[in-house]
């Protein structure tokens, strides 16, 4: 069975990325300060380099396909690992394509562990502009009788 | 020698930062934010999301490269981040190859905790030059 994921669409919102900004401490800085932005050449806010993972997870079904790997609700998932590649600046204003892929999915500690990789491509008009991989780590739990 | 960047530090981490990052992120997750969720799942309280750490070490990156300098960024959540947690972003030069650099990157709390490593890939030519500040140079 081919497990996929859905692409998903997402415009950055530039109320979106100021709040982001500012939450994880940004101040006057060309993600959250327009002026600051547009004396720095860019056309809108800069998102913060980790801000595509707020893009991925905003598609409620982008881990759906968690189900058809067999895990089930009552299992922990954990955030073992995040990597970005950054091959273009993304700005407020800019609608992305998300294309998700499943990776590897690795059973670990004799199967108490599952690892799987979620891989992304981020588009904007076709051109590749970021690629996200994702590994979580499921903690399996025994199937109640 | 020294490689090391200068150490990026971070407020204290607070349950108000935790509520804000959830709606600001989209990660909804009551484990964070959720004093009886995260009881009732077994934990003594919340605990700051893993990509808010990451974001930190974003931040720290562009402290030191300056927006647009970051070619890649890539972690591993290794320990919890609680609240009270005071975090600071670590990060050595490990190889210059021509027009990029590879760091290495932590994140230690006060008591030296690890709670991420990581590894990132700039432009050398955004790299901060300490002997630029060498008036003797």
């Amino acid at each position: 069975m081919t497990v996929t994921v859905p692409p998903s669409t997402f415009t950055v919102e530039r109320g979106r990325v100021r709040l982001f900004a500012q939450v994880i401490g940004e101040r006057g800085t060309v993600h959250d300060d327009l002026d600051v932005a547009r004396a720095a050449g860019h056309p809108d806010l800069l998102v913060p380099p980790t801000f595509f993972y707020s893009v991925e997870i905003e598609d409620p079904e982008g881990f759906a396909f968690l189900a058809d790997l067999g895990v089930r609700p009552d299992e922990t998932i954990l955030h073992g690992e995040q990597r970005f590649t950054y091959l273009a600046d993304v700005h407020a204003g800019d609608t992305l394509l998300v294309e998700p892929r499943v990776g590897s999915v690795q059973p670990k500690k004799g199967g108490a562990m599952l690892m799987v990789e979620r891989l992304s491509e981020f588009r904007r008009d076709g051109e590749l502009v970021a690629r996200g991989t994702t590994t979580l780590v499921i903690l399996r739990r025994e199937e109640s009788a | 020698m020294s490689d090391a960047l200068p150490p990026f530090a971070l407020p204290a981490v607070t349950r108000t930062t935790l509520a804000l990052f959830a709606g600001a992120s989209g990660d909804h997750n009551p484990i964070h934010i959720d004093l009886d969720h995260a009881r009732a799942a077994g934990y003594d309280d919340v605990f700051a999301h893993g990509m808010l750490s990451m974001a930190w070490l974003g931040r720290a990156l562009e402290s030191w490269v300056g927006p647009t300098h970051v070619r890649d960024l890539g972690v591993r959540f290794v320990h919890l981040t609680h609240v009270g947690d005071v975090p600071t972003c670590h990060a050595v030069v490990r190889e210059v190859d021509g027009d990029v650099a590879h760091l290495d990157l932590e994140i230690r709390l006060a008591d030296g905790t690890v709670t991420v490593t990581g590894r990132a890939v700039v432009d050398t030519d955004a790299l901060p030059h300490p002997s630029k500040e060498n008036p003797h140079e």
